[in-house]
């Protein structure tokens, strides 16, 4: 019989990723209306001592697997733990992060167990099976809630069959639980039998970006630029208008495809979801796959020449105007309001 | 050695507009094309068959409706060697499981040494048929992969993910999946228009040329292990303040004013 929520907590070089920490808190939440337990699924080498945390925000029990096959993110090792997890405990809902490792290794996962996968969802939900004849009866199910057609539509799917449920999740859309020492719970190891295959691919090289690029979902201000920018030089002004801000710079996919920045800068359905403070969108029109990325953020400023853009049916402030002379006159002005302030803490 | 590419026609999704006052989509007229990072895929494959140059071929492989004929017409054009189309009624309505297991038995049927899918398609953006397809075909996968090589019997791999690189090395077979920025997917010729439609065949492969090669339940709407419970419209957030006419200068007060409002400044 199938039981619990298994959450993935994925991490790089022993360092938990917050979006593991999101979905523990995620999987309280379902656990509850299961009336079941959370079990958080560690895997890595030399990672035992980060299972405390797990626990400390919201784990009832954590899964380690300490391997040095596990050390860094090879598809097949994890998969093969994975799969032995599964294989032990029989969950009956697995989450994993919407990263590069969770959509790298969830679906691999899922073809081996053959069981379903929902990919990026935005939402979950626990609910009685739809077509169960007695609804006090029914069986409860995962109800996973995605964005599909680029944004344009949700879809809710559920996997009535096959066990565990699985679904990756979107990174920033679930709340953490805030952190409680005192909260108590197991820590058990499992071995995993790596088998010869698991070896096939090896790495040659591990490139780090030498300056740790920053993370545009981590900024409390984004300022953002579209095809109206010009060039690659229109982030020039934008960057100094980020600067004042104490904020960072972002795009939308049309600068990413014309190589005028970097891919990790995007923001939007393939780019990252941000829901930072301010989002300043600079000649940005507003596809429906970037409003998708973005417009969670907390106040939305949208400067474009056109006023039938669709960035502005989001825009909690709404300019028609020219980019190229507002945001360096914009940059001053906040300077000399920062300065203002500066003095009159003296 | 044989490259086989996986590609998806998709309806062009930066084109699709919501109706406001239905709140659906309004799909008439969005003019299909092949999937971006797949198309990406297909320039990476005859890059590859170009540098090898030792009478590799590139195979491209499509599961859909007979309209996708023309998806794979066009990767023809751009000089692939053959085509196939996997369709047949009951593939209709496969989640992402059933789809790679009827893709897996395309490709097994029509045989391969590397296997290139792009990472995602952009209607769906599951990113799951190409990890899944490797496992059906019991082959490691590396997925974004950014450039590719061939030395010997390996295949270097340099993927992007996060906040590093990895070059890696597989054996042959595998299977790769292709981010857009892997290549630039050239135009198609005139000549290989007219090849792709006089000289080249797309072939069909149906349920029963691939039935040995799947669990017949496991395929279809009705072998997909996930459902669609329901979709809907996205609900819009509500419009806020919009100025169409301020001066540059009015502008700028605007927004400070409404900086310092929020405490953001």
């Amino acid at each position: 019989m199938s039981k619990d929520v298994f959450v993935f907590v994925e991490q790089r070089d022993g360092a938990i990723a917050k979006v593991g920490i999101e979905l523990i808190g995620e999987a309280t939440r379902l656990a509850a209306k299961l009336n079941e337990k959370v079990v958080a699924v560690l895997l890595g080498s030399g990672i035992k001592n980060k299972a405390n945390m797990c626990i400390e925000y919201g784990a009832d029990k954590v899964v380690v697997v300490d391997a040095p096959e596990l050390a860094e993110y090879l598809t097949d090792p994890y998969a093969r733990a994975i799969e032995t997890v599964i294989k032990k405990y029989d969950p009956e809902i697995f989450i994993y992060g919407a990263t590069s490792i969770g959509r790298d290794l969830a679906p691999r996962v899922s073809a081996r167990i053959h069981t379903g996968l929902t990919a990026d969802c935005t939402g979950l939900d626990i609910q009685p099976d739809p077509k169960a004849e007695d609804p006090s009866k029914a069986q409860l199910l995962l109800y996973m809630t995605r964005p599909a057609f680029g944004g344009n539509l949700m879809a809710t799917i559920i996997c009535r069959d096959y066990r565990p449920q699985m679904a990756t999740v979107r990174p920033g859309v679930m709340q953490a639980l805030d952190k409680d020492t005192s909260r108590k719970g197991e820590i058990e190891e499992v071995k995993v039998e790596f088998k010869p295959e698991d070896s096939r691919v090896k790495i040659r090289q591990i490139l780090k970006e030498e300056k740790k690029s920053a993370d545009i979902t981590e900024a409390k201000v984004l300022v953002s630029g579209g095809r109206g920018i010009g060039g690659p030089q229109g982030f020039g002004i934008l960057k100094d208008c980020a600067k004042v801000l104490g904020g960072e710079i972002s795009s939308s996919r049309a600068c990413v495809d014309a190589g005028w920045i970097e891919k990790d800068r995007q923001v939007g359905q393939t780019g990252k979801t941000v829901r930072p403070d301010l989002y300043m969108a600079c000649g940005i029109s507003g596809a429906i796959q970037h409003l998708a990325g973005m417009e969670q953020s907390n106040y939305i400023v949208a400067i474009n020449k056109n006023d039938t853009a669709p960035i502005f049916d989001v825009a909690d402030l709404g300019i028609v105007g020219d980019l190229k002379v507002i945001v360096p006159k914009l940059t001053e002005a906040i300077k000399k309001v920062k300065a203002s302030k500066e003095v009159k803490k003296d | 050695m044989k490259i086989v590419v996986c590609v998806k026609q998709v309806p062009d999704t930066t084109e699709v507009k919501l109706d406001p006052k239905t709140n659906t989509l309004i799909r008439d007229g969005v003019p299909s094309i092949i999937n971006p990072d797949d198309k990406a895929g297909i320039e990476a494959a005859l890059e590859l068959k170009e540098k090898l140059n030792d009478g590799s071929t590139v195979t491209i492989v499509s599961m859909g409706p007979p309209q996708a004929d023309v998806a794979l017409r066009e990767a023809l054009a751009m000089g692939a060697d053959e085509a196939y189309l996997l369709s047949d009624r009951k593939f209709g309505g496969s989640d992402t499981y059933a789809t790679s297991t009827i893709v897996a038995a395309g490709v097994k049927k029509i045989g391969f040494d590397i296997v290139i899918t792009g990472r995602q398609a952009i209607d769906g953006d599951t990113a799951q048929v190409g990890p899944q397809i490797a496992e059906h075909l019991g082959v490691p996968q590396v997925s974004y992969a950014e450039d590719i090589n061939v030395e010997g019997n390996k295949v270097i791999v340099k993927r992007k993910y996060e906040d590093r690189e990895h070059i890696l090395e597989l054996p042959i077979p595998c299977l790769i999946t292709a981010l857009s920025e892997l290549a630039t997917p050239r135009y198609m010729s005139v000549k290989g228009v007219m090849d792709a439609y006089r000289a080249k065949e797309v072939k069909v492969l149906t349920f029963e040329d691939l039935k040995d090669m799947f669990n017949p339940d496991y395929i279809g709407l009705k072998g997909s292990p996930t459902n669609v419970f329901k979709s809907f419209p996205k609900q819009a957030k509500g419009k806020g303040e919009f100025y169409p006419d301020l001066s540059a200068d009015e502008a700028v007060n605007t927004i400070v004013t409404k900086l310092e409002e929020k405490h953001i400044i």
